[in-house]
């Protein structure tokens, strides 16, 4: 199994990098296991390896249609946060946030999670009163925040226009100097590794197909490579949950899929040393490492399992960067891409045992599943090996659309695509 | 993508607005059927295929559409006047 070290690298450095070996290993799918885990993303691997480190349960299969990581573990621009105005999210995010911050010692693989802050910008009076008042929520459950003068701003992100004759002028901002940003890709592979060295077996190119029943019971799947059985099957499928659904027969969720499209310019010399949102639209940005901005907006607007964007929302999120960053209007951009969201009612996700006997759901990420890799593993894993959440993931039932107990953190009601 | 608008003819999507799931069945103003408004207002088919939706042209004639499309492909395959809007009980 690949350890890193200092002795490691260079070990390997002197021998031209011939002896690495690979970090998981890539196994047949036995007849049955204690789990069963659909979905080989960040969720899925993260749940296989708490499963294994926090509860002993080892005999767990990760099943990934394609390979692991290419989905939206993949696609994101990063960002990890726990700014929430609701103590039901806030408690579950910082829960996140705490495990972000030991994760790269935890999985002896660095995640490179940098804390470089992230910055809500305010336009009006009322914005600024808003996030005032999400900042004091943040605080009162123990989470950091301050509320920055346009003066602090200046002087944090040079480049930005604060003038007052800036399309829409900056009056504030509401900043968590301990969010970031963390390298996407190293999370799955971290998690993998982690996983597949306590005896999770990670099984690639495997599609499930179906759900092997018993009465109502769900007993394993169906898959390209054989039936598998087991004693409970949990889904963390994020955009393609309405499709594994309705293999068990279950029709109808209270979920919409969006394609989400990000985007990274050519590499530039530090100018952006946080991850800065924009008040009056859908935009944030922050600076990778090589030097690319990494940046999006708002949801491509109507229904969609494509992976791939439309050019309108290209046009928004330029024109939106441009309007807080005249300076970049030469900028090229590299690339661009999409993945596919599941949005819920209330923006906020589900972790959940169920809805069938033998089921396990972990779904409803909307565009906010990365920060959320950490605990949310944690949480279904907990609910998973106890068949009871924890405390933490107790308010995300899928059930509580219909009980009245939504989490709309944004307050924006039961239209998926405007959370 | 282009939508073609019954009375307007092919238009860019820009000009149009997305209203949402078009199998939606809402109840009668004075149901009492929880269970059913809990459907309407929650529950989704989402597809990954063809999928029934409402859209309006609010950058031309402003009609409300009934547009099948491709959520994979994002192909239309079909577009008519919605007429009444989101689907309703018939009323006796």
């Amino acid at each position: 199994m690949a350890e890193y070290s200092a002795l490691s690298l260079l070990k390997n450095a002197l021998n031209g990098n011939q002896d690495w070996k690979p970090a998981w290993r890539k196994p047949d799918p036995k007849a049955s296991y204690d789990v069963i885990v659909i979905g080989g993303g960040g969720h899925g691997l993260s749940t296989a390896y708490y499963l294994a480190k926090e509860h002993g349960i080892t005999n767990v299969a990760v099943l990934e249609k394609g390979w692991l990581g290419s989905g939206n573990v993949g696609r994101n621009t990063t960002a990890v946060r726990s700014n929430y105005l609701l103590p039901q999210n806030t408690r579950f995010y910082e829960h996140s946030m705490k495990l972000w911050e030991n994760l790269s010692h935890d999985l002896n693989y660095n995640v490179m999670f940098s804390q470089r802050g992230c910055l809500n910008l305010a336009h009006t009076p009322a914005q600024l009163d808003d996030y005032a008042r999400r900042g004091n929520a943040m605080r009162h459950l123990g989470v950091d925040a301050e509320l920055l003068s346009v003066d602090q701003i200046k002087r944090l992100v040079p480049a930005l226009d604060v003038s007052g004759s800036a399309r829409f002028p900056v009056l504030g901002g509401l900043m968590q100097p301990r969010a970031g940003t963390a390298r996407h890709d190293a999370v799955a592979w971290g998690y993998a590794r982690g996983a597949d060295r306590r005896g999770v077996d990670i099984i690639e190119n495997c599609e499930v197909t179906g759900f092997l029943r018993d009465g109502d019971r769900v007993i394993g799947v169906t898959t390209t490579r054989g039936d598998i059985r087991a004693k409970k099957v949990a889904l963390a499928v994020a955009g393609s949950t309405g499709r594994v659904m309705q293999l068990a027969g279950i029709s109808h969720m209270p979920i919409e899929s969006y394609v989400l499209q990000a985007f990274v310019s050519e590499s530039i010399k530090p100018i952006i040393d946080t991850v800065l949102t924009f008040g009056m639209g859908h935009f944030y940005i922050s600076q990778s490492d090589k030097g690319g901005l990494v940046y999006g907006g708002d949801l491509d607007g109507y229904n969609s399992y494509a992976q791939r964007g439309s050019l309108p929302i290209v046009d928004e999120v330029m024109s939106e960067m441009l309007a807080l960053f005249p300076g970049l209007a030469r900028l090229r951009m590299l690339r661009s891409w999409g993945g596919v969201c599941d949005m819920t009612m209330d923006g906020s996700p589900i972790i959940t045992t169920g809805p069938l006997p033998g089921m396990y759901l972990n779904c409803g990420w909307c565009y906010g599943g990365f920060k959320a890799t950490p605990a949310s593993g944690w949480c279904f894993a907990w609910t998973i090996a106890k068949d009871e959440p924890h405390e933490f993931n107790a308010p995300f039932t899928l059930d509580r659309f219909y009980r009245g107990l939504i989490i709309d953190d944004k307050g924006q009601g039961a239209t998926p695509r405007l959370h | 993508m282009l939508i073609t608008c019954p009375y307007c003819g092919p238009r860019d999507v820009i000009e149009f607005t997305y209203q949402g799931d078009g199998n939606r069945e809402r109840p009668q103003p004075a149901s009492q059927d929880l269970d059913a408004w809990n459907a309407y207002v929650y529950d989704r088919l989402n597809p990954a295929g063809d999928h029934n939706e409402i859209w309006q042209h609010s950058g031309g004639c402003r009609a409300h559409l009934r547009v099948v499309r491709n959520t994979l492909t994002h192909e239309i395959l079909s577009t008519a006047f919605a007429r009444g809007g989101h689907k309703t009980e018939s009323r006796s």
